[in-house]
């Protein structure tokens, strides 16, 4: 059921929230915590639809703050929240309380928020667009054990994440990260398989996502090896690739749906890894409320430390076979700047080397990436990135 | 699992979101076409892979007599998944599936289809790279065991190659008797070692089971009263309100007793009265469980404090139920029980004159599993007779299935002028919130054989001592009379409610 509040209080609205399970006859609230979603009017429907559904897994009282922009002087100095109480069906499992706030209030908005958290239960807050740069300094961040920003929606992805690493506090947590879970767990699962020392990673996806980016840095912390990007025009994620003392590990996926996951000596197999919906996003970040401290190791390694994407030549398909040289910093790219950096890289890898692969490689798939990637499968690839593995570490030396 | 997973510099225990996946593997069931393979373990396996539990070129092989393709089994598959998956049918998921997913065809003495299993490893371990190691999940009939385990064994299957593992699932029934269940044992571990051995009791997979010791041993303010100077007595059942259904050659002999109290009931109970274990490992679980298992004592006059009954014909939930007697298939003088109640004492400094009351039955009210903890009255009350009148015992009930959950009984206040005190309930709905994503009781127990985590899996002696305490009860059924007759659709026979009474005592309706 519904009930519409107009120019109202949080005591009004608890009232409400009592009045409406009365009424439809729900016994105890088996309400495991309070999501606090802040944003904007346009997205806040489909925010709600994405916590509404997550509660079918976490039974919560949801709380959406919508801060309404006023347009004029007067507006900015009355003030007034409505609210329209949902319980019952309407509100998936549990109960869900839209504030708009106009006016004044806007900048108290923990005010009517603070009464009407579940007592004892965790609270998280959700900012699907427009994160303060210090969650948890921000007075509704700071009411919450758990923050979750989505770099994602921001206008400049990268330079945010490095914001992020700077007011990191624990608690902190980015929708970019949860999206990248399945890579990492499918890349640790990848890891168990082989006996095998990682020498150097590339990550590869499309421009302005920190998914990339996070995924890189998770890598270069937990590897302490160098990592690569590079762009791609995706969707999200589409490869990573990690060189180690026995051949490549490359996990590829470029419809962002099944991806292919190539060990050396080992079949090539098929993966899914399709990208999920906000509504499994946010799901699995309420699953646990502690603090994720391999999110904050990733995030503080720093954007920087990646040195810069790599966008591939468009005229050879050259990133499987060349950008992985990883390692080596300056003298990845062109076999031009190869020779720039130094004598030993342009005789190890640049130049003929280089040029010859690119041009096996256009032969074999004409096609372009994905029958690149099931060329993969017949053996003669397999040799051939075995036997270039030699020539790319020497290249760092 | 292996070496190799402690190096491995992406693993770290503080991230909790990478979920445990399995190594590379796969799976084999013999008897692929029977129902528990299509509605429970093919979707099992199918949702374990949507959630991305499963490695990346998990291998699954059904052997059965029928003359399938490759093709017509991935159509059956397919079709089981659709139907009986809890998770949304994902096409990538599919395809990441059903490139490992071969048949074999062939009867259980067919040394050919077996020469022909053991090339289809072969392939499966060169084309997805699952390393040799397998599971058999034997989805079949006692009675075929032997037969297959000693092709296993002849066609070297059991033998995992090096650095391989083979292992082998069995359900049960885990024998019929204290000695058929040995002589069981000994055909399996001839062939498999005890630790290849997992044995399915679905019941153990459940997540309100796995519950029950969050519950107890992860809070406070249980455990101090979980005990006899707290403890009244504990009511343990299962009832389900179907009949025998098709499952009368295997039913009538069996009966309700063998068929749940020996597995379920007893590892409910066990779980329930067991002590706190020093990890939780299968080792140290196991050893817990046998403790009291061990420590249980039948009741001293057998055809008092036990019960069994066969349902009559009756309503049940509006429709019209035939007898046990007159089912199709059912010899009309089998003495087979369809009801079965018996009364268990725990000979332990923590439950000594505490009794555990142990009930199942076909044909009973409703479906319902629940471990009602019913707690002593308060010792002294200092309100008046009138005023209490409607409080009964507080209980704890830990609601197995359907709508998991837990509810606290207790007394309160009745709003008004005068004193008077009523039960009420505090109810947490583990099931109703939590079930949509919380897996099926198949895919944990799955998951946790190609991971080699044997915590849920009852082993040999735990099977041992079952048969142990239920084998005199089923022998003095044997020799003393015959089952009490109750209608369908009631809660078992009137003989059931007379134990109880005499012990001033009464069942709970669940």
């Amino acid at each position: 059921m519904k009930i519409d509040l107009t120019d109202t209080t949080a005591s009004k609205i608890n009232k409400a929230l009592v009045q409406g399970r009365r009424a439809i006859g729900s016994p105890a609230v088996g309400m495991v915590l309070t999501l606090v979603i802040v944003t904007d009017e346009e997205n806040a429907y489909d925010a709600l639809r994405a916590a509404s559904e997550a509660s079918r897994e976490h039974p919560s009282r949801t709380l959406v703050v919508i801060k309404r922009v006023s347009r004029s002087p007067r507006d900015r100095t009355s003030s007034r929240l409505d609210a329209e109480v949902r319980v019952g069906a309407d509100a998936g499992t549990g109960e869900t309380v839209i504030l708009r706030l106009y006016g004044e209030v806007l900048n108290h908005a923990q005010s009517v928020v603070l009464p009407l958290l579940l007592p004892d239960a965790p609270v998280v807050a959700w900012w699907p667009v427009n994160a303060p740069l210090d969650p948890a300094k921000d007075p509704l961040g700071a009411l919450a054990q758990r923050r979750v920003t989505d770099t994602y929606a921001a206008e400049q992805p990268i330079h945010e994440l490095t914001a992020r690493a700077e007011a990191y506090s624990p608690g902190d947590t980015d929708l970019s990260w949860t999206r990248i879970t399945p890579w990492r767990s499918m890349l640790a699962a990848a890891l168990d398989q082989v006996a095998c020392e990682v020498t150097g990673a590339q990550v590869e996806g499309e421009e302005f996502n920190p998914s990339v980016e996070l995924l890189a840095m998770w890598l270069a912390e937990r590897l302490g090896v160098p990592v690569k990007r590079t762009l791609s025009p995706g969707p999200g994620l589409t490869g990573v690739r990690m060189e180690t003392n026995c051949g490549p590990i490359v996990l590829d996926r470029a419809d962002g749906s099944l991806a292919t996951l190539s060990i050396q000596g080992q079949p090539n197999r098929a993966v899914a890894l399709k990208r999920r919906e906000t509504p499994e996003l946010i799901a699995e970040e309420l699953r646990r409320l502690d603090p994720d401290d391999t999110y904050a190791a990733a995030l503080r390694f720093g954007v920087d430390r990646l040195g810069e994407p790599v966008v591939p030549e468009p005229s050879v398909d050259a990133r499987d076979e060349e950008s992985p040289g990883s390692g080596s910093g300056p003298s990845r790219g062109s076999a031009a700047e190869g020779g720039a950096s130094g004598e030993d890289d342009a005789s190890g890898k640049g130049g003929a080397p280089g040029g010859g692969d690119a041009s096996a490689k256009g032969d074999a798939s004409g096609k372009g990436d994905a029958s690149g990637k099931d060329g993969g499968n017949t053996s003669g690839t397999a040799k051939k990135a075995a036997a270039k593995a030699p020539a790319k570490k020497a290249a760092p030396k | 699992m292996t070496a190799v997973h402690g190096a491995n510099p992406l693993r770290d225990a503080a991230d909790r979101r990478l979920p445990r996946i399995a190594g590379p593997s796969g799976l084999v069931i013999f008897g692929v076409t029977g129902d528990l393979s299509r509605k429970k373990l093919m979707p099992a396996v199918y949702d374990l892979a949507n959630r991305g539990l499963l490695p990346p070129g998990f291998a699954l092989i059904g052997f059965a007599r029928r003359e399938w393709q490759d093709e017509d089994f991935a159509q059956e598959v397919h079709d089981a998944v659709k139907q009986h998956a809890r998770t949304p049918f994902r096409e990538e998921v599919w395809q990441q599936l059903i490139q490992g997913m071969r048949f074999v065809q062939g009867n259980f003495d067919d040394d050919d289809a077996f020469e022909q299993l053991k090339d289809t490893i072969q392939e499966l371990d060169e084309a997805q790279g699952t390393g040799g190691n397998f599971a058999f999940y034997l989805s079949v009939p006692p009675k075929f065991f032997p037969q297959v385990v000693q092709q296993l064994k002849k066609h070297e299957l059991a033998d995992a190659p090096e650095g391989a593992w083979r292992r082998a699932v069995i359900e049960k029934p885990f024998g019929h008797d204290l000695k058929s269940a040995k002589e069981l044992n000994a055909i399996v571990h001839e062939v498999f070692a005890p630790d290849q051995v997992f044995r399915i009791d679905h019941y153990l997979g459940k997540e309100t089971v796995q519950n029950i010791l969050a519950l107890r041993f992860a809070n406070q303010m249980f455990e101090p009263i979980w005990n006899r100077s707290y403890v009244d007595h504990v009511q343990i059942t299962m009832a389900e309100d179907i009949g025998i259904g098709g499952r009368a050659g295997y039913y009538d002999g069996i009966g309700a007793a063998r068929d749940v109290i020996q597995n379920h009931l007893l590892q409910l109970m066990a779980l329930t009265a067991m002590e706190e274990p020093a990890s939780f490992d299968a080792d140290a679980l196991v050893a817990e469980k046998a403790k009291v298992l061990g420590a249980v004592r039948l009741p001293k006059d057998l055809s008092k404090d036990t019960v069994r009954g066969q349902y009559s014909a009756g309503w049940q939930g509006g429709e019209k139920a035939v007898g046990y007697l007159q089912e199709e298939g059912i010899d009309p003088k089998s003495k087979t029980d369809t009801y079965a109640a018996i009364k268990l004492g725990v000979d332990n400094r923590r439950w000594a004159g505490v009794p555990f009351y142990l009930r199942t039955g076909k044909r009973l009210g409703r479906r319902v599993t629940e471990i009602a903890v019913v707690f002593q009255r308060a010792p002294h009350s200092p309100f008046d007779h009138t005023a209490t009148e409607e409080l009964g015992q507080n209980a704890i009930v830990i609601r197995v299935q359907p709508d998991e959950g837990i509810t606290v009984r207790f007394g309160s206040k009745v709003p008004g002028t005068s004193m008077e005190i009523r039960d009420v309930s505090m109810d947490f709905a583990y099931g109703e919130s939590f079930t949509e994503s919380s897996p099926e009781a198949y895919e944990r127990l799955i998951l946790d054989v190609l991971l080699g985590d044997a915590n849920l899996f009852p082993r040999t002696e735990e099977v041992e001592l079952s048969w142990n305490i239920l084998d005199p009860i089923e022998q003095h059924w044997d020799e003393n009379g015959t089952p009490a007759q109750y209608q369908a659709g009631t809660w078992g026979p009137v003989e059931a409610d007379e134990m109880l009474a005499r012990d001033g005592r009464s069942w709970r309706r669940p």
